[in-house]
């Protein structure tokens, strides 16, 4: 039976916490008075996400058990010409485990944020934020139509921005906010573009009608060239995912992004904001199947962000840095099985990859307060005597994370590794060697970083860097102690869905019905999923047939390398960053993508504009045209000065010259003419 | 050659010899007087043209009155001869040089265009072949076509007249005349002013008899 | 030989040149300057009335009565502007005259 969801509960869904935000923000902050103090602040905003939570689950169980579906504009805000800007809703399965996602991890960060930020001043900001961001990203995953799509995309970008400069006296952080800001703004240009032309050739921005003309759109050609324009469109659209998605190359300021607080780490850079792109791409899975070459591009454009950032997070030693190059890593798999057209595993992977890669970021955090903002894992180790909590969760995240069998991580990972093996489209084959490559990989620096933080000799003291605690609220000991409650329940909270999640929910997700009309596959073309779903047989049956393939050898040999090399031999890793020296070098400037960036595109970008400034602006417009008129009329004017002298006779002598001159015309007319017509 | 052309000759002759002079005479009553001989001699060329009342116009007026008038001027003023001839040789070529243009152009005009080389035709009224003396065939024409111009020729002579008058006037600064209109304006109150003084005073005491000696 | 027009043209051609080359020669005597003025009048009287006679019109003539009158006119009034003058600078030097310079 399918049933239409009710608007006004939808509509709660994202202004509940914006309400929270609105009110924390204003009244919360100097803007408004400082009226409500923090345990008002965060108890608005808690309640906002709660409820929206609450409703998506609520609207998650009617989709998925009663089949309920909602396709609705709820107002209409412009006409332009035939173009149509509206607000609406599409709820279909994608959006509603979208919603239950966002507002999950959010109201965990929410939690969270109550231990983590306790000491900060801008707490009630920090929580206005983070209520913003959650109504922004609803906003984006519950549009049916580019146009809010974009809107909820600017946001979270935005919003992104002022989390990462949350400390806004720190320059490093300013420095970060710019740059996440920028690298998306390339990103959002090419999303212009794309909805550009979709406007421009569909008429609309609504996705179901767009989705009604994708067979015309499918046979067109890009004009004065001979590419297919849903080629050219969805290539457009796909800059904007790279962009948002920290898809290589424009991953760059996924790392610097780390320099904000690590619950936004968790919320926006790991679990929501960066699978937006992953979300609209899913979204326009129509368009995206009519063109082979994008989807291509897609898959090798993964490929190549799943296996090379994984290998700059093995020589990290922020704990924050290694979480976030393994979050570019995982978003390049979900890039890579968009590309094989295994839209419903990437968004599988989408959203068991939420739920452990918040769980690992949270417990960074909950390591590095323990710490005592201590953030390098070269001076940390047997850490999991002092935070037993943290060290369980971290362990569970981190297996879910390398896809040890029956953890959620496994099922997605495999099935996305599955995906490429099926998939029949040029670059299928390199992204199946990357991906499986990214396993080894994913399992060594991960195992790295928690051998080297929670196992070990506890190195606290040899910090050459560490400087006494300005905090005076603590007692001398310079050891880790566990964090308070509200830390620690999210952690548990999001490590049981980091377990059982992928067990559970991968038969209806990815061979179910559960994406049917939200998610469009061409069969024939692309047939990789019809072949994933012959060889499944039930997850129990996917976990046991998993110790004989590869995936699992290669991360068990992943586990068992960073044990050796952190545990049984620690002097082997110096001996190899010796002996490879230029290797590290280039890891360690993280491919001169950073250097490139700064040194020839910006520097570059800039001569440019101070070039043209001095010589366009300054020399020739100033210069020549403005001064220049002026400077010609005076000299111009200072030459014919010279004629009026003041003396009589000059004046008769011109008198007489022009009546010579007339005369000298009169005279000679008839002969010139006859000459010239000669 | 036939008188004519002889007197012609001599008469233009002398006409340019005098025209030179004019312009570069050092003593300005010189030039004057080679102008007034100038004119004479252009005069007696009319003649020779058969236009006897405007060779005796120029005669009365040019000669008579303006040249006359010129030397009134040049006598009144006193003017320093020895600077006058500064500065004319230098500009003597260029001079030269539009001069010989300006024949040059005359000339081929006159080559171009003119039927140069006929007789003069008859003076002609309109139709009506009739020998009538100069003075009256010019009178005839001025007084029925180009009256309304004849007057306002006069009208220009005038205000020649009155023009010059009004700039040169001055004032005698002796004279003793008075605007009659600020005469007329005059108030008695201006004039007159009366004063009331009593018929008969008592007569002071003269001090010197308050001290006797 | 008969005097034909060209000749009276000629001569007033030279006439005309020989006033040219007074004006522009004369740069520390403005009387010679209306002077010469009168010669380029009187050049050009003798064109109209050499006409008037060779082609038999009488409006050449009446031209020239016109223009003796409004020459006598202005050179009155161009003489009474130089007494003015040599009034207020006590000399006629045209050198001397260029406040109107640009």
């Amino acid at each position: 039976m399918s049933q239409t969801l009710n608007a006004s509960t939808l509509l709660v869904v994202p202004l509940a916490p914006l309400l929270g935000s609105v009110l924390a923000g204003i009244f919360g902050t100097k803007f408004g008075g400082n009226w409500i103090g923090r345990r008002l602040s965060h108890s608005l905003t808690i309640l906002g996400v709660l409820v929206s939570f609450i409703l998506s689950a609520v609207t998650l169980k009617s989709v998925a058990m009663d089949g309920a579906h909602f396709n609705e504009t709820i107002y209409q805000w412009m006409v332009i010409g035939g173009l149509k800007m509206e607000i609406g809703f599409l709820v279909d399965g994608l959006t509603a485990m979208m919603m239950c996602v966002v507002t999950f991890v959010s109201l965990m960060v929410h939690i969270y944020t109550i231990g983590y930020m306790e000491e900060d001043d801008g707490y009630n900001r920090f929580f206005a934020y983070i209520s913003l961001f959650t109504f922004s990203m609803l906003m984006l995953v519950m549009s049916n139509n580019l146009l809010q799509l974009f809107f909820g995309w600017e946001a979270v970008g935005l919003v992104s921005y002022l989390l990462i400069g949350f400390w806004f006296n720190k320059p490093s952080a300013i420095f970060a906010n710019m740059k996440a800001f920028l690298v998306n703004r390339v990103g959002d240009f090419g999303f212009i573009l794309g909805i550009g032309l979709l406007a421009a050739y569909a008429g609309s921005l609504n996705y179901q009608e767009v989705f009604a003309k994708s067979g015309e759109l499918g046979q067109l050609i890009f004009p004065g060239t001979d590419w297919l324009l849903i080629t050219v469109i969805c290539i457009c659209l796909f800059i904007g995912a790279m962009g948002k998605s920290a898809q290589f190359p424009l991953h760059v300021w996924l790392p610097d992004s780390m320099e904000g607080p690590t619950p936004i780490s968790a919320l926006i850079h790991a679990a929501t904001m960066v699978t937006a792109g992953i979300f609209m791409v899913a979204r326009m899975s129509p368009l995206f199947e009519l063109s082979d070459t994008a989807l291509s591009f897609i898959m090798v454009v993964g490929a190549i962000t799943a296996l090379f950032m994984g290998f700059l997070g093995i020589i990290q030693n922020d704990i924050k840095r290694v979480v976030a190059y393994s979050t570019l890593s995982q978003l390049g798999y979900m890039t890579v099985a968009l590309g094989a057209s295994a839209y419903s595993v990437a968004v599988f992977h989408l959203m068991t990859h939420a739920f452990f890669k918040a769980l690992l970021f949270l417990a960074a955090g909950s390591v590095i307060i323990g710490m005592h903002h201590n953030q390098d894992i070269r001076w940390m180790g047997g850490v999991r005597k002092y935070m037993p909590i943290t060290w369980i969760t971290s362990l569970l995240g981190s297996l879910a994370l390398i896809g040890t069998p029956l953890f959620a991580g496994f099922y997605s990972k495999d099935s996305i590794i599955e995906a490429v093996h099926f998939s029949s489209l040029p670059g299928a084959g390199f992204a199946h060697l990357a991906v499986l490559a990214g396993v080894f990989v994913t399992a060594f620096y991960s195992f790295r970083m928690y051998f080297l933080v929670f196992h070990g000799k506890e190195r606290y003291d040899q910090n050459p860097d560490a400087h006494h605690d300005h905090h005076d609220d603590h007692s001398h000991d310079h050891g880790p102690h566990e964090s308070p409650w509200v830390v620690t329940v999210p952690l548990v909270l999001l490590a049981i869905p980091s377990v059982l999640i992928g067990y559970l929910t991968i038969q209806p997700m990815l061979f179910g019905e559960f994406f049917n009309g939200a998610i469009v596959v061409d069969t024939v073309r692309h047939g990789a999923m019809a072949e994933l779903k012959e060889v499944f047989h039930g997850p129990l049956a996917m976990a046991v047939h998993a110790l004989s393939t590869l995936p699992f050898w290669l991360a068990l040999s992943g586990v068992l390398c960073a044990f050796y090399m952190y545990r049984v031999n620690p002097a082997l890793p110096t001996a190899i960053k010796a002996r490879l020296q230029l290797v590290n070098k280039i890891l360690e400037n993280k491919y001169y993508m950073d250097w490139i960036n700064e040194q020839v595109l910006a520097r570059g970008a800039r001569a440019l504009g101070l070039g043209l400034w001095k010589g366009g602006d300054q020399a020739v417009i100033d210069g020549a045209v403005v001064n220049g008129s002026w400077r010609l009329v005076g000299r111009l004017a200072e030459l014919a000065r010279r004629l009026q002298t003041g003396y009589l006779y000059h004046y008769a002598l011109a008198m007489i010259v022009g009546v010579l001159i007339l005369m000298t015309w009169f005279v000679t007319r008839p002969a010139l003419f006859e000459w010239l017509s000669k | 050659m036939d008188v004519k052309t002889a007197f012609f000759y001599l008469f233009s002759l002398v006409l340019v010899y005098a025209a030179l002079r004019v312009v570069t005479a050092r003593n300005p009553v010189h030039a004057v007087l080679h102008l007034m001989l100038a004119f004479s001699q252009a005069a007696a060329i009319w003649l020779l043209l058969e236009a006897e009342f405007l060779a005796i116009t120029l005669v009365l007026v040019y000669l008579g009155a303006v040249m006359v008038l010129f030397l009134f001027v040049v006598m009144m003023l006193d003017i320093k001869i020895d600077q006058l001839r500064q500065s004319f040789w230098r500009h003597f070529p260029l001079a030269a040089m539009l001069g010989a243009v300006v024949v040059l152009e005359m000339a081929a005009v006159l080559l171009a265009g003119f039927r140069v080389s006929e007789a003069p035709l008859v003076a002609q009224q309109i139709g009506v072949e009739v020998e009538v003396s100069n003075t009256q065939s010019l009178g005839l024409l001025l007084y029925t076509q180009y009256v309304y111009p004849i007057q306002v020729a006069a009208v220009i002579l005038l205000v020649a007249m009155v023009a010059a008058i009004a700039l040169t006037l001055r004032q005698r600064k002796d004279s003793k005349a008075i605007d009659p209109g600020l005469q007329v304006r005059v108030k008695a109150s201006e004039r007159l002013q009366v004063v009331q003084v009593a018929a008969t005073q008592v007569a002071e005491r003269p001090a010197s008899q308050e001290n006797p000696t | 030989m008969t005097l034909t027009l060209g000749h009276y043209l000629t001569l007033g051609a030279m006439l005309f040149a020989i006033a040219v080359m007074g004006i522009f020669l004369n740069r520390k005597n403005l009387i010679v300057l209306l002077m010469a003025i009168e010669l380029m009048l009187l050049a050009v009287n003798l064109n109209f009335v050499a006409f008037s006679y060779f082609l038999g019109d009488m409006h050449g003539q009446v031209f020239v009565f016109f223009i003796l009158t409004v020459a006598a006119a202005e050179s009155a009034i161009g003489l009474a502007i130089l007494v003015i003058l040599f009034r207020n600078r006590s000399n006629i030097n045209v050198d001397q005259l260029d406040t109107l310079k640009g």
